[in-house]
């Protein structure tokens, strides 16, 4: 039952994003934006920054766990109070990316997108935006978003498919009290 | 319409004001009771690791809300800031029916006998208002056996030489050990420490005609899903609703008690969950709605005999806010600890709770309750990274092989650390919110340093390859164990309400919380809280004659 759930949310992710792909071909200057608040350019940089907060390796990362949809779907509502802070904070990081490397975020290569953030953390990063905003709280801001969207319940858009969970070893779908039986094993019963 | 006169309008269905709802109603009083929250199900949250008591990173799950409700807080520097109730610095209680108690960690602490008698015990402690209770431990004694048994608590602490002598048992059994609890309870063996099972307000096996605690990892903050926590939401309030005589209306906000021009109140005026202003009428007031909200209210009901505030003559309301410093320590071991077995918290030690060298007080020590996911991407040992590949190994590496040891550290109470009501901001129905200003006392701070110590020696000894300390700051506490801002003392210069709870100059207005605590003991308080509205509800009604009261 799992295993098929999963299929068609993957393929239905596929959909969205060629649908999403499509709608932006066809509006002139390609402007809509799948997102309920980020552009697409946002959205693309945005994952960019919390891959590198949460990066892949073994286990996946922020951006394929919907860390991205978790933020966008939060600044439409929970989070609607920092919709202005993620717009500077966001051409904030590519204005230091600029000034740093010499390209946008997305474009750098990994190890000068970690000297970026360091640079954000630290609060000495350049760029105008940072006159206005504090890139140290903005930072602070974004770890905390992307901790919430890849650790929190896969209710708030995150999580994709309990990812965090299962690479802490613990079972998805949760279960409510002491579990007793071994799901990685199809078919195979722990006691206690 | 003019609503029904009645016996007796409390303000708040939390710890006390459920208890006291029920004791009046059974002894045959008409009694209203008003909850400015709703009265929830576990199903209203289930279990959201974002947005529950504990963690508000997308609100409070069981209020009060971020739209309507504001604070005021002044920090360190002097500097005003609007706060909403998820932020920490609201110092936010839940708003809801059973209050605090429907989604707690349910610790059931009796305070020790000493923690009645800090002044006596310790002297004068320089800068801050410590004072002796003008009740002992023995005149609690028989009220908080009647909330271990009647709201129902389980643990077993007869391990524990330093408790307060009792006269019964607890009514049920503590859970079976998780392997956390088990290392712990060697080491502290060890260690020449006396570790016991916490008493908590939780059933390990059915009582009250509901089923036992299925240990699941999501308890404190929560509701419980198979209703085995025990608040007052699922036993005093819906038995003082059996008796036919009490009323409960959620959703409604109070705004001000009423008084008379013979110094005593008539009422209380309230918006109704329509927004409607209504006037209740009652022969007493019983003010149940949390250290920061009864002073609000009583500084928030000025009259001409009472321009500063009902109780306020002396300017005392909303003085010597405490919680509790939670000083601990993490460690990190090298095998798994983790067995999945809910709620955590299960084993104390109460070694270092007086006889302290140097020292004024100190607290418990406990192991902590479980840590989800994101709350252990917050746990980190200092200046180690927070994100990219670091961050994400140590979370892999130790989420399953770390324990925290923490405890409730007693509190130094500081007159100017308090509640005032705001002169500008009000809240969404126009009543002036409450304003929190103070600093806690410097030697809080070094009592917690000493406990955070003794965490991180305990850890050690139960295999801990790294430890380090958590320590509280000087910032003002008060959060969820906020305490002592309508302090109960005999004198009525130096305090707001006398040993009943009654304040002093007006005879039938009571505050019943844990704003009556002179001092906030070692432990969680709710237990203490209870204990309090049990006893001071058997006062109310041996006073109460006919339908007039006189105290």
């Amino acid at each position: 039952m799992g295993t098929s759930r999963n299929l068609s949310r993957r393929k239905f992710m596929q959909i969205a994003a060629a649908a999403a792909a499509a709608s932006g071909a066809i509006s002139c200057g390609g402007t809509r934006s799948p997102w309920r608040f980020l552009t697409v350019e946002e959205a693309r940089t945005l994952a960019a920054i919390c891959d590198q907060i949460i990066p892949p390796d073994q286990d996946p990362g922020a951006a394929w766990a919907g860390v991205v949809n978790y933020i966008d779907r939060q600044l439409t509502g929970y989070f609607k109070g920092l919709q202005k802070t993620y717009r500077q904070g966001i051409a904030g990081v590519d204005q230091s990316s600029l000034a740093l490397g010499g390209k946008r975020f997305v474009d750098l290569p990994a190890e000068r997108q970690i000297e970026v953030l360091a640079a954000l953390e630290k609060g000495q990063a350049p760029g105008q935006t940072w006159q206005r905003l504090s890139a140290k709280e903005f930072f602070a801001l974004l770890v905390s978003h992307t901790m919430q969207g890849f650790y929190g319940d896969p209710r708030h858009g995150g999580n994709r498919e309990g990812v965090s969970w299962k690479m802490l070893g613990l079972p998805y779908p949760p279960i409510r009290g002491p579990l007793r039986y071994d799901l990685t094993k199809p078919g195979a019963q722990g006691g206690s | 319409m003019a609503l029904k006169h009645v016996n007796a309008v409390i303000v708040g269905a939390g710890a006390a004001g459920g208890i006291v709802a029920k004791e009046l109603a059974e002894a045959g009083l008409s009694v209203v009771l008003l909850e400015r929250g709703k009265w929830y199900t576990p199903f209203d949250c289930r279990k959201d690791d974002l947005r529950n008591q504990r963690i508000t990173a997308l609100g409070n799950a069981f209020g009060p809300d971020d739209e309507r409700y504001r604070r005021v807080f002044v920090d360190a520097q002097g500097k005003e800031h609007i706060v909403r109730p998820s932020e920490g610095n609201y110092h936010n209680n839940a708003a809801c029916v059973g209050g605090g108690t429907f989604s707690y960690g349910a610790m059931a602490w009796r305070y020790m006998e000493k923690d009645f008698r800090m002044r006596s015990t310790y002297g004068a402690v320089e800068g801050s208002t410590l004072e002796d209770w003008p009740i002992s431990y023995q005149d609690l004694e028989p009220y908080y056996e009647k909330a271990e048994w009647e709201i129902g608590v389980s643990g077993d602490d007869s391990g524990n030489v330093f408790r307060a002598p009792r006269k019964k048992p607890l009514p049920m059994p503590p859970l079976l050990p998780s392997r956390e609890h088990q290392i712990l309870k060697g080491a502290a063996e060890r260690l020449g420490l006396h570790p016991f099972d916490i008493p908590m307000l939780r059933n390990t096996v059915p009582y009250n005609g509901r089923g036992a605690c299925m240990r699941c990892r999501w308890c404190v903050g929560f509701a419980c899903e198979v209703d085995a926590k025990n608040g007052t939401h699922n036993t005093v309030i819906p038995k003082a609703l059996a008796t036919g005589n009490c009323e409960l209306r959620t959703e409604c906000v109070t705004k001000e008690i009423l008084s008379s021009s013979q110094r005593r109140v008539t009422g209380v005026a309230y918006f109704d969950s329509d927004g409607k202003l209504r006037e209740q009428s009652a022969d007493l007031v019983v003010v149940s709605a949390s250290a920061t909200e009864s002073p609000r209210l009583l500084l928030n009901s000025k009259s001409k005999l009472f321009p500063k505030g009902l109780g306020n003559r002396y300017d005392w309301v909303g003085r010597n806010l405490q919680g509790h410093a939670y000083p601990g320590a993490y460690g990190l071991m090298d095998f798994d600890v983790y067995d999945d077995l809910g709620p955590g918290a299960s084993l104390a030690i109460c070694d270092y709770n007086h006889g302290n060298p140097g020292l004024v007080g100190g607290g418990a020590l406990c192991n902590e309750f479980i840590r989800l996911p994101y709350n252990f991407a917050l746990v980190r040992p200092p200046d180690a990274p927070r994100w990219g590949a670091a961050h994400k190994d140590f979370q892999r590496k130790w989420y399953k092989r770390c324990i925290a040891v923490h405890g409730p550290t007693q509190e130094m109470p500081v007159f100017d650390s308090r509640v005032q009501v705001d002169p500008a901001v009000k809240d969404s129905w126009g009543i002036p919110v409450a304003r929190l200003s103070g600093l806690n006392h410097s030697h809080t701070v070094e009592v917690a340093r000493f406990m955070a110590a003794k965490a991180e020696a305990w850890l050690k000894e139960a295999g801990a390859m790294e430890t380090w300390p958590k320590l509280p700051g000087r910032g003002l506490s008060g959060g969820q164990h906020q305490a002592g801002t309508c302090r109960m003392g005999n004198d009525p210069q130096t305090s707001v309400v006398n040993k009943y709870c009654q304040v002093h100059d007006v005879d039938n207005l009571f505050v019943v919380d844990a704003s009556v605590h002179v001092t906030n003991g070692g432990f969680n308080p709710v237990l203490t809280i209870m204990a309090i509205a049990y006893y001071s509800s058997d006062y109310m009604v041996k006073t109460w004659k006919g339908t007039k009261f006189r105290g």
